[in-house]
């Protein structure tokens, strides 16, 4: 394995030097043709992307019908009550789990998906302290990925295979598949830690570290992502000092009232009772909401800051990405916290966010894209010119 | 390596390595058993109730409430071990870029390791004394740290701006 001894070569010989019109490929040994770092960036930021894309389209055709049809499941459990068909009851409580488990898994289907991308990037920052063969890193990397794309498929099918085919009394073929391709993230990682624990012995980084480039658009995520994950953390302990408990109080005390007004017979009360659980249900959704999604949209860009030196784009475009996307990851929390005021106007600004972030996500992909094209060009450039030489 | 990017990414991967085990282990021996409860004592409270049998009824909508209670707080403490771990990490690789000297770096960097350890945990053992006005205390204090050591991270990172 080709080690590389501390200290690393000074900050001069990494300082940015490209620009969009000359292509200078001055971070070119710390993003190799095919390395792992490659593969985890691109994957990465292409599994976050692809997340956030299926979390949009969740939210706008799938979130709010889910909870039209779970307060509907629930009439009808009220209703059975009343009529004191107890079988009824049973079934409109399998029909809810029915709702939910479609719910749940395509919840869970996108957090796993954005949660992988993380993982990738947060890899790629530290494949100088794994020391493994540069082969051995980019076989962990394309395991990596393929867990990473694995698990939240098999998530999705699990509401749709059911338990078909399966010779498990309760796990169905789509959750083997989502527990195998967790269960290869989780001997990636064990790996990675050998890798990690061979450089404490040795203390040699086996490639060069991320450059440290000193920008904008660097600053200006680091900066904002810190700042976005503070909001979180202060939005995050406003609702478990102020609501958490209240809400949590509600629910059975809603619950208790819906069953009373249903056993009285009193049909109305009972469903005005669904309607305040769901009011209730949406309350705490959005809050949790809210407080996750600008967590996760900090860190996300305090991990794309170490990105930007590859991101060949100009100065005044790379700004632009920025932008956008703190744009987005503000605008999607705040919109989704008024939802329960504004309704569907802010449903919809929300989902504007979310687009903003993926568009600014995929704009510093294709910089990403251009830089390698560029850098593996070059390359290629290099090599036949020196095979010209060579020849008689 | 500075003392205070030690603190962050050792402490970072030990704490979101007992994440995932804590999750793991609630995953395998207590959480499907939770979820039957849940969902089995929410039917049975409405079933009982088309029964005429309001006292069964009652207790079992009680039974709902403390095991959601306890499941929300097992879910939350694992989630938040392991992204108040990953955030750690990815500060650890940069904390060299917080405008301090060390030595307020590493009361910063002791203040989030601290916070992100005890804040989940008082959230855990919530669930072994419901409503204990001491633990809701810890959780506070804990939250409190983790909040008090982010904002001065964040200002760390402005004051480079400048």
């Amino acid at each position: 394995m080709p080690a590389i001894t501390r200290p690393l070569p000074d900050s001069a010989s990494v300082a940015p030097t490209k620009s969009a019109r000359g292509f200078a490929p001055a971070f070119a040994p710390a993003f190799e043709q095919m390395s792992a770092r490659r593969l985890y960036i691109f994957g990465g930021i292409a599994l976050i992307a692809a997340g956030l894309l299926f979390g949009d389209i969740f939210a706008v055709f799938i979130l709010h019908q889910n909870a039209g049809r779970q307060g509907a499941a629930l009439v009808a459990a009220s209703r059975a009550v009343a009529a004191g068909n107890a079988a009824a009851v049973n079934d409109a409580f399998s029909h809810l789990g029915d709702i939910l488990e479609d719910r749940g898994t395509k919840v869970d289907a996108h957090v796993h998906m954005i949660d992988a991308g993380y993982l990738a990037l947060l890899l790629a920052l530290v494949q100088p302290y794994i020391a493994f063969s540069r082969r051995t890193k980019k076989s962990l990397a394309v395991l990596f990925i393929a867990g990473g794309v694995l698990l939240p498929v098999g998530i999705f099918l699990i509401h749709y295979v059911g338990l078909a085919g399966s010779p498990f009394a309760a796990i169905g073929w789509a959750s083997v598949l989502a527990d195998s391709a967790g269960a290869l993230l989780i001997v990636v990682l064990i790996v990675q830690a050998r890798g990690f624990w061979k450089y404490l012995r040795s203390r040699q980084i086996s490639e060069p570290e991320v450059p440290d480039e000193d920008s904008m658009p660097r600053r200006a995520l680091l900066t904002g992502g810190t700042i976005l994950v503070l909001l979180g953390f202060l939005h995050g302990a406003y609702y478990a000092g102020t609501l958490l408990y209240e809400h949590e109080r509600m629910e059975t005390v809603i619950l208790q009232r819906m069953i009373n007004a249903a056993t009285a017979g009193n049909l109305d009360a009972a469903t005005t009772e669904v309607n305040n659980f769901g009011n209730l249900a949406g309350a705490r959704a959005v809050n949790i909401a809210a407080h996750s999604h600008i967590i996760e949209f900090g860190l996300l860009a305090m991990l794309l800051s170490f990105v930007q030196p590859f991101v060949f784009l100009s100065e005044k475009w790379k700004r632009r990405w920025v932008k956008l996307l703190l744009g987005g990851s503000v605008i999607l929390p705040v919109f989704v916290l008024l939802e329960l005021k504004l309704g569907l106007l802010a449903g919809g600004t929300a989902d504007i966010g979310g687009v903003m972030v993926i568009v600014g996500l995929v704009g510093m992909l294709v910089g990403i894209l251009r830089y390698s094209g560029g850098l593996d060009v070059a390359r290629n450039d290099v090599g036949k010119a020196d095979a010209a030489e060579g020849a008689p | 390596m500075t003392g205070s990017r030690k603190l962050l990414i050792f402490g970072g991967m030990a704490l979101a390595a007992f994440g995932m085990l804590y999750g793991l282990q609630y995953a395998l021996f207590v959480e499907h058993q939770t979820l039957d409860r849940m969902g089995g004592s929410l039917a049975h409270s409405f079933s009982a109730a088309a029964s005429r049998n309001l006292a069964q009824s009652q207790a079992a909508l009680e039974q709902y409430g403390e095991t959601k209670y306890d499941y929300v707080r097992q879910v939350d403490a694992h989630s938040h071990w392991i992204g108040l771990a990953m955030l750690m990490i990815v500060l650890g690789v940069i904390f060299e870029r917080v405008n301090f000297s060390e030595g307020i770096r590493q009361v910063v960097a002791f203040s989030l390791l601290a916070g992100s350890a005890l804040f989940p945990l008082a959230v855990i053992l919530q669930t072994y004394h419901h409503g204990a006005v001491i633990l809701k205390a810890l959780a506070v204090v804990g939250s409190a740290l983790v909040i008090a050591a982010l904002a001065a991270t964040a200002w760390g990172f402005a004051r480079t701006l400048k």
